[in-house]
């Protein structure tokens, strides 16, 4: 199960928004929502660094009993985070969200010189690839 | 005018079995120099020119880094200067210009260092005119492209050519200093 995906910029722009499956409705606007996670994100890597008993890597994923937030961030500060079901190990996770990067992100939006990269993207092409991307993977794991 | 003699160039013709590398990256030193033509005859001022390579550089060097990323996951963030300059040798200028220059001159401070590019292939077919000799930085782009992907990756750096075998000298070196490094910036709104 794959609920809904956010890609962030470096400045903490919200670049993509893709939903899949979502039964509980948010309870504010898109751009509440995108401030609000990044925002967590933010706050949580701090955190997370901050109190670590051991020189690690960041954060990388919360659960609850229905969902879990995973986030893979690039060195250069792109932050995908997907939220999927309990049924997604981490580690499949991680790999799916490193494919994306490289396949889609990569390949539609960095090197194509008219999507800026400062704003939501806008390319439909690169909306029909990550679709097809997510909705691949879903099946998969069905 | 301005014009660069292209001496020795290979003809794709009479050869069967066409060695696809080879020939897009006549194609991209054939490209460069027309651009850099054109810059010269558009700002007739290779001072100029050398600021507005840079700037195409920074451009790119910023979309470059995640190209970059993308296909080396296992390359670690670096904590030293000297792990960086050596990917950067090793790794970055091998993937997108495929030759690996060296690391040379440290400062005792080890936060500069020089690239001595032992290949360019910006500048392969390439003869400077008279008049650009002693000013023009042919390759300055490389310049723009390492500040810009360094800065992505939260460094800022200082990069400019020392030296340019176009114009005459031993070795083409470009000097990269480290400023600072970029601290992550809150989000807006947030305190």
């Amino acid at each position: 199960m794959i609920y809904n995906l956010y890609i962030f910029n470096p400045m903490g722009q919200c670049l993509y928004y893709g939903e899949w499956e979502r039964s509980k409705a948010a309870a504010m606007s898109r751009d509440e929502e995108f401030k609000l996670v990044y925002g967590m994100l933010y706050s949580l890597k701090s955190f997370v660094s901050r109190i670590t008993p051991a020189i690690s890597d960041n954060f990388q994923c919360y659960e609850t009993n229905k969902y879990k937030l995973s986030m893979y961030e690039t060195p250069s500060g792109v932050k995908f985070v997907i939220n999927t079901g309990l049924d997604w190990s981490s580690q499949a996770i991680s790999e799916m969200l490193q494919s994306l990067y490289k396949e889609v992100y990569v390949e539609f939006v960095v090197r194509n010189p008219l999507v800026s990269l400062d704003s939501a993207i806008e390319s439909e092409l690169f909306k029909n690839k990550i679709e097809h991307f997510i909705n691949t993977r879903i099946k998969e794991v069905s | 005018q301005h014009y660069f003699i292209q001496s020795n160039l290979r003809m794709s013709r009479g050869r069967s079995n066409l060695d696809s590398k080879r020939v897009s990256s006549e194609l991209f030193t054939l490209t460069y120099g027309c651009m850099v033509a054109q810059l010269l005859k558009d700002y007739d001022n290779p001072d100029e020119v050398n600021k507005q390579l840079d700037k195409m550089g920074y451009n790119i060097g910023v979309r470059l880094i995640e190209d970059f990323l993308a296909h080396s996951p296992s390359t670690k963030r670096c904590t030293q200067l000297e792990e960086a300059a050596d990917v950067i040798a090793k790794q970055g200028f091998r993937m997108f210009l495929g030759t690996v220059p060296e690391i040379k001159n440290w400062s005792d401070a080890k936060d500069e260092f020089s690239i001595i590019l032992t290949e360019n292939p910006l500048a392969e077919f390439v003869e400077l005119p008279p008049t650009c000799t002693d000013s023009l930085w042919y390759s300055n782009i490389i310049c723009g492209v390492l500040r810009g992907a360094l800065e992505m990756i939260q460094m800022e750096v200082k990069v400019w050519f020392l030296q340019d075998t176009l114009r005459g000298s031993e070795t083409t070196e470009i000097r990269v200093k480290f400023v600072k490094i970029l601290e992550d910036s809150l989000p807006a709104g947030e305190d």
